[in-house]
Parts: C-alpha cells; structure tokens; sequence
C-alpha cells in the first residue's frame, strides 16, 4: 500500500511539472496556432530566474580563506549577510521562492519580446516553418545562457525550513515509512493553483471569454469584429509566464542548467498530442496521467515483467491513444486538421 | 701460395680499429636508432616544426562537465609546465624523470581542445578532428568510460597515442584494452576490493543492498565490482536497477527504495547524476530511516570532491573511493595542489590530478624513447615504474596498460577545516590489496605497428 501511495505521489510531482509545460504549450497552440519548440526553453529561462536572483542575493565580498596554507583561497560572504546578519542570510535561504516576484515581470516581458520580435511573423507560415524557427530559437536561447552561466547545473537549494521529508503517513494515519519531500508536496499543489488561474482567467474574465471563443473559432470571432490578433501577445506572454513559473518551481528538484528545456520539451509535447491538440483541459489530464504512470512503471515489480517499461512507457501510451482517439483525450475536431 | 688464400689474419692494429668501430656503433645505439625512427613515416610526425600538438578531448556539457572543466584546467598547467613556465608542479617531484622544461624533445607544447560532449560518438569525432585538421600527435581527456573505450578504439585505428583521463571501468583496460591506451586512473575492481573491508568494519555483514546504476558500461563494471566485493562479506543484494545517463530526476528509481528492505543504498552513479540522485536521496529521507534494527546507508563508491561540493551537506558521512585527493601530504600532491591553486584559486580534483599526470608521463616517455614514434613511446610506457605523482611507487602495467598505485578510501567530512576540505581519507589502501591478474577481465592489447 505504502509503495502505491508513493507511487502515487510521484506521479503527481513529476505531471505536475508536465502539465503545467503542457498547458503553457497548448495555450500559445489554441490561440495562436503556433507550434513552440522554444516553450521549453522558457521553461528553463524560467529556472535561471530563480538562479539569477539567488546570484543577486549573494552578491558576495571576497574573504581570505585563512584555513587553506598552500595557496591563496577565497571565501565569499554575501553583503545581505554582512548588512543583516541573520535575516539577510534568511532571505539567501528563501532565495527561490522570493523570486517569483523577480520571475513574473521578467517572463511576462520575454514572452511579449518573443511574440512582437519573432512569432508574429510565423502565424502565416506553415507548422514545418515554424517549428524550425522555433526550434532554432531555443538553441539561441540555449547557447546564450551556456555562454553567461557555463554547461553546470547550478544549485538553487529550497528553503531549509522545507529541504526535508514530510511524514505522509504518520499525517493520514499510515505506515511510518510513507515520507515524501517537502519541496515536491508544494510544486504539486502550487501546479493545482497555477492551472487553477488560467483555468479561472480564462473562464471568468471577458478577456479569457475572448481567447477562449478564437480558440474554438478564430474566423468567426475576427468576422465579429474582435481583433483577437491584439490579445495573441498577452496569451504568449500568460504562456511563457506559466511555463516560466513551473521553472521557477522546478529549480530546487532539479540544478538548471541550460539543456533541461530540451529535455522536457519533448516529453511535453507527446504530453499535448495525447491530451488532445488545443486542449487546455486534455493537456492537464495527460500530464498527470503519464506522470503517474511513468511512476508506476519504474517499480521493480512492474519492470520485473516488461523491462525497460519505465523508458518508453510514455511513448506506449502516446501510440495507444493516438490509435484508439487519433484527436487525443480530450481532443476537439478541426484542430490542426486542416 | 698466393698472400689472400691465406687466413686472414687479425694483428693488434687491425684488432684495436675494429673494436673501437664496433664499441662507437654498441654505444651508441640511440644516435642511429634515432636515425631509424626519423627514416619512420608516422601520423602528425611534427618533424622539423618546432612546436608539438597535444589534443585534449575533455566533456564540456553533458553529466561530467564539471570534471571536464577541472581536466581542461590540469591540462593547461601540464603544458605551461612542460614548457617551462610557472613552478613546475610535480615535474619538479617526478622520478626518474627525463623532463627538462624545454617542451618535449625541444618542441615547444602546444594543444587543441574539443568538447565530448559526455557522448561517444561526439568524442569520436572532436577527437579525429583534432588528429586530422589540428595534428594533435596525442590525445587525452573524457570523463566517462563509454567515451575512454570509443575513443580509444579511435586512436587504435589511427595510431595515435591516448592517455586516457577519468575512466574507471574495467573495461578500459580489460576485455577493451588497447595498445595506444594508457590509464593512470583506478578501476571498479581497484574500488571494490579497498572499500570491501573498510565496509564491513563499518556496517558488518549482515546488509541488504540497492545498486542504482548508471545504465552505460562503467556502471555496469562498477555494480560488478561492489556486488563482487559485498556479497563475499555476506550482503544480500536486494535489487540493482539501471538508471539512464543524465536521468536529472531520479526519484521514481529511488521511491522503490523505501519500500525494498534494503538497508545500504550503493549510488552507481558519477557526476552531475550522482550529485542528483544523492541529493534526491536524502531529500527522500533514507538517511533517516532505520531498516532491520540498522541504521540506513548510502554508499558512493567513487567519490570525487567536486561532486561533493554540489552534493552539500547531504555528502557528510558517505563512503568510498578516490584515486587521489589534494588534502594528501607526500610532495608530489604538495606540489602540484600548491600550483594549481595559485593558478585557479582552488586545489585540483581527482581528475584534474590524473590528467595532469598522464600527459606529464606521455611527454616523459618521448623523451625516454628520444622519439615521437608511437610504438618506441609506448614501450617506454609500457612497464614504466615511478614516482612522486601523489600515489607512491606506481607502475604502468605492460600486459593491460593499467598503472597500479594505492587507492583512497574516503568519507564525506564531518568537520571540514576550510571550504574545500569535503573528503577525509579513511584508509590508504596499499597496492598490493587491490592488485589482480592481468588476465582476469581478458582483453587483447593488439599491435604496435598500425
């Protein structure tokens, strides 16, 4: 029981991260009709906002490290400490949550740059178009935070108060044994209320009635009269804000360093077919679902009987359900079907 | 009966002429031995040029890039000293040494880099573009064994010499050994026959293991070696399950853990991966956990500093194995942490360190053999004993390639005294402990003449 609870729990983190990647994804897809292969990379500048801020934060003096005798060390002691003693070192230590407050304005402007500089020039263009060039982009992207941070993940370390295991079990009267981290519970939940904003803009704000309405027609919306190409921008810069954000999150489960959009872009994208092209909904539920089952597929028990399982599990399922629903989950007709 | 029928006759003048003759050729073998290998065409042979091209083929990204960097850095100041420059470093320490700060053979060292990328096939190719386009008459580097075999089978094909950075599979010079590979770095059986004892003075010998393993052929080697070495002291082996390389979120292989019954978690794992899974592990809270009556362990059967330093607190207390660490007090090590240091401001890694030394050794058998010929270096190499590199006396095994030296047995420091004092060596385990048969992993070294 312990083992499927964890389980569980690990699926959930780990769709969490994909859903939110997902829902970004398929938010710039379903207005826009863009195919973003540089979404992951947004996701990554998302997680060097959280290392970029701690860099602010521990802007350092240099101190002779007396301890070492055979050559000339340094130490470095962050000024917030010297200024402040122990509540500098406590906002060090809260360094990743703070700065989402950093992360919000800096991935709300990227995303507008991205669309004004570059996107608004492919919507006309064919999807094979416009993966190039976005792809191309995230290798840009890439190279330049390679260039300025180096090829090594970075630590971007969680709050102490919460770098340790929660005792699940003891929590809801079970084994003991049923710890999860502490940092991974809140990615789980700070992903619910993330999907829950966009879900909420969308749903309750005239704006969001808009974009939803050229998202299930954007010809008939336009012969409305609404000028849905003004709102694209703000939907790009909602897109890379969430998927920044999920970065952000991500920084302590993970060091960033600059391939890790790479790394889920792909995953991200089987997890968008398999939800459903333009599905905000078929987005969340297939991140989720392939997050926990990618989980259950790593047990022992599970890979005793098809080994390798836990590789390829999600490509599996992606086939399945394309043969089965070739629209995906929670697909809608006449989305990239033209 | 005519004066030339007769026997010929050798008097005293005759005699003295001709000994002296034969005395100048017997000793001076080197002046036309010299001559034979100048008459030799080789590969990148720099003949008249009077500079020499080594190519350092080190990962730049990828799951090693930290090692990579720290290598690139010991490959510098080896140039710099070969060259002349700066203080020497263990060139000073070396013995028997024939380096004499003059390049090698009086050619100034000069080298190209290329990027592994932490992949063999990106290996492959920045290496035969740094011996084809850059002339690189030498190739070290990689921090990976699956990189150290590709590219070692390269150089074989190509007949260029490679001095092989970290690798620490057996295979490197076991079933894959080959005669331009050279390996100063230990191997997993090296690893697995020092920590054996050191592990069961400290846990006994009633444990149950979990191996993550990095799926690639110095994982494999590695989780052979321990099992080898665990199982013999009585531990039960619960599970080894098989991690892809650079997997960055290593939890859904480490949940299975919780739940095993296993009381010793040993991470295969090197790197930036073993900086994760280690971290993700205690996050997970193994270290806390209290299996069987016995208190839960992690064990990292090969530790480097530099991953201890991305590993934080969560390294306190770990065991495993080095190949050499800069807090070690002999004066070769003294040497060359003090000129590293001034030189970057931090002492050297473990894999900075045989670096370091391997291409100290590549430009001394040059000299030894008073050629760049490939095959005449590498019989100097081959059986070459020495010392003052920081291991004690150390020998470069002829029949595999594999220098043998004492191994460290580390834990992660409880009570460091400064920042970089991460590692505190536990045991230096003599050479004769982790000495084998040269036969055991099999293996052929193949010809000298490519």
């Amino acid at each position: 029981m312990d083992a499927i609870l964890i389980q569980i729990l690990n699926g959930l983190d780990k769709g969490a991260a994909y859903a939110l990647i997902a829902l970004g994804l398929t938010l710039a897809f379903g207005t826009l009709g863009i195919v973003n292969f540089a979404h992951g990379a947004l996701f990554m500048l998302g997680a060097f906002c959280a290392v970029v801020f701690q860099k602010i934060l521990t802007i350092s003096v240099k101190v002779k490290d007396e301890s070492v005798t055979l050559f000339d060390a340094y130490k470095e002691q962050p000024y917030l400490e010297i200024w402040l003693g122990d509540f500098g070192a406590a906002i060090v230590d809260w360094a990743v949550p703070l700065s989402i407050i950093f992360a919000i304005p800096v991935m709300i402007l990227i995303g507008i740059a991205m669309e004004r500089g570059l996107i608004k020039h492919f919507y006309k263009r064919t999807h094979a178009e416009q993966i190039l060039v976005t792809f191309g982009l995230a290798i840009v992207i890439q190279e330049i935070i390679k260039h300025f941070f180096g090829a090594n993940p970075i630590p971007t370390p969680a709050p102490d108060i919460v770098s340790g295991s929660a005792a699940v079990g003891a929590f809801f009267g079970l084994s003991d044994n049923l710890v999860y981290p502490w940092w991974r519970l809140i990615y789980i939940v700070f992903a619910g209320v993330v999907i829950f904003a966009v879900f909420a803009f969308l749903k309750f704000t005239t704006f969001g009635m808009v974009v939803r309405a050229g998202m299930a027609d954007r010809e008939t919306v336009g012969l409305l009269g609404i000028n849905i190409q003004k709102r694209f921008t703000i939907v790009f810069a909602i897109a890379a804000l969430v998927a920044g954000l999920a970065g952000v999150m991500y920084s302590p489960i993970l060091p960033p360093d600059y391939y890790m959009g790479m790394e889920f872009l792909v995953l991200s994208f089987v997890v968008v077919v398999v939800g459903g092209m333009g599905s905000l909904g078929g987005a969340v539920l297939a991140g989720f679902l392939l997050g926990i089952l990618q989980s259950f597929a790593s047990m022992n028990e599970v890979k005793s009987i098809i080994p390798g399982i836990d590789q390829i599990i999600i490509y599996l399922v992606a086939i399945v359900v394309l043969l089965v629903r070739p629209r995906g989950l929670l697909g809608r007709e006449g989305v990239f079907e033209d | 009966m005519k004066k030339n029928d007769q026997t010929p006759h050798l008097d005293r003048r005759g005699f003295m002429k001709k000994t002296a003759a034969a005395g100048v050729v017997a000793s001076s073998p080197m002046f036309f031995m010299k001559g034979a290998y100048a008459a030799k065409d080789f590969r990148n042979d720099p003949k008249d040029s009077k500079t020499v091209t080594l190519g350092f083929n080190v990962p730049q990204s990828g799951a090693y890039a930290d090692e990579g960097a720290d290598e690139l850095r010991a490959y510098k100041l080896a140039v710099k000293h070969l060259n002349g420059e700066g203080d020497g470093g263990m060139m000073k320490t070396m013995k028997p040494s024939m380096l004499k700060g003059n390049g090698i053979l009086g050619k100034k060292v000069v080298f190209s880099t290329g990027d592994t990328q932490t992949k063999s096939d990106a290996a492959r190719a920045s290496a035969k573009r740094m011996i084809e386009k850059d002339g690189a008459l030498m190739i070290s580097g990689g921090s990976s064994s699956g990189v150290a075999i590709a590219v070692q089978g390269l150089c074989q094909e190509m007949g260029t010499i490679f001095m092989a950075g970290l690798t620490h599979s057996n295979d490197t010079t076991g079933k894959d050994r080959r005669r331009y590979g050279f390996r100063h770095f230990f191997n997993t059986e090296m690893s697995g026959a020092s920590l054996g004892p050191v592990l069961e003075k400290e846990f006994g010998k009633e444990r149950s293991a979990y191996h993550l393993t990095a799926d690639y052929t110095w994982g494999w080697s590695q989780e052979g070696s321990i099992k080898k070495y665990t199982e013999a002291l009585g531990w039960e082996t619960k599970a080894a399950v098989k991690t892809p390389l650079g997997a960055g979120d290593f939890s859904q292989y480490i949940t299975p853990v919780l739940n095993s019954g296993a009381d010793v978690l040993v991470l295969n794992h090197y790197g930036k991966d073993m900086v994760n899974s280690l971290t993700q592990a205690v996050q997970f809270g193994l270290r806390d956990k209290n299996i069987n009556g016995k208190d839960f362990q992690i064990v990292v059967p090969l530790f480097s500093r530099l991953m201890a330093q991305g590993a934080g607190e969560n390294i306190k207390g770990i065991f495993g194995s080095t190949n050499w660490n800069w807090a070690l007090k002999d004066e070769g090590s003294q040497a060359f942490v003090k000129s590293f240091g001034a030189e970057y401001g931090n002492p050297p890694s473990q894999a900075a360190h045989t670096c370091y030394v391997q291409t100290l050794l590549y430009a001394n058998a040059c000299e030894m053999a008073g050629t760049f010929y490939p095959p005449e270096v590498i019989k100097a190499l081959e059986g070459f004993k020495f010392d003052g590199m920081g291991n004690g006396a150390t020998e470069y095994r002829a029949e595999d390639h594999q220098c043998f030296k004492d191994v460290l047995v580390v834990r992660g420091n409880q009570n460091p005294n400064s920042q970089f004092d991460l590692l505190e060596v536990v045991q230096e385990v003599p050479r004769a402990q982790v000495e084998y048969d040269s036969k055991e992993f099999g293996g052929e070294l193949g010809p000298y003449e490519v």
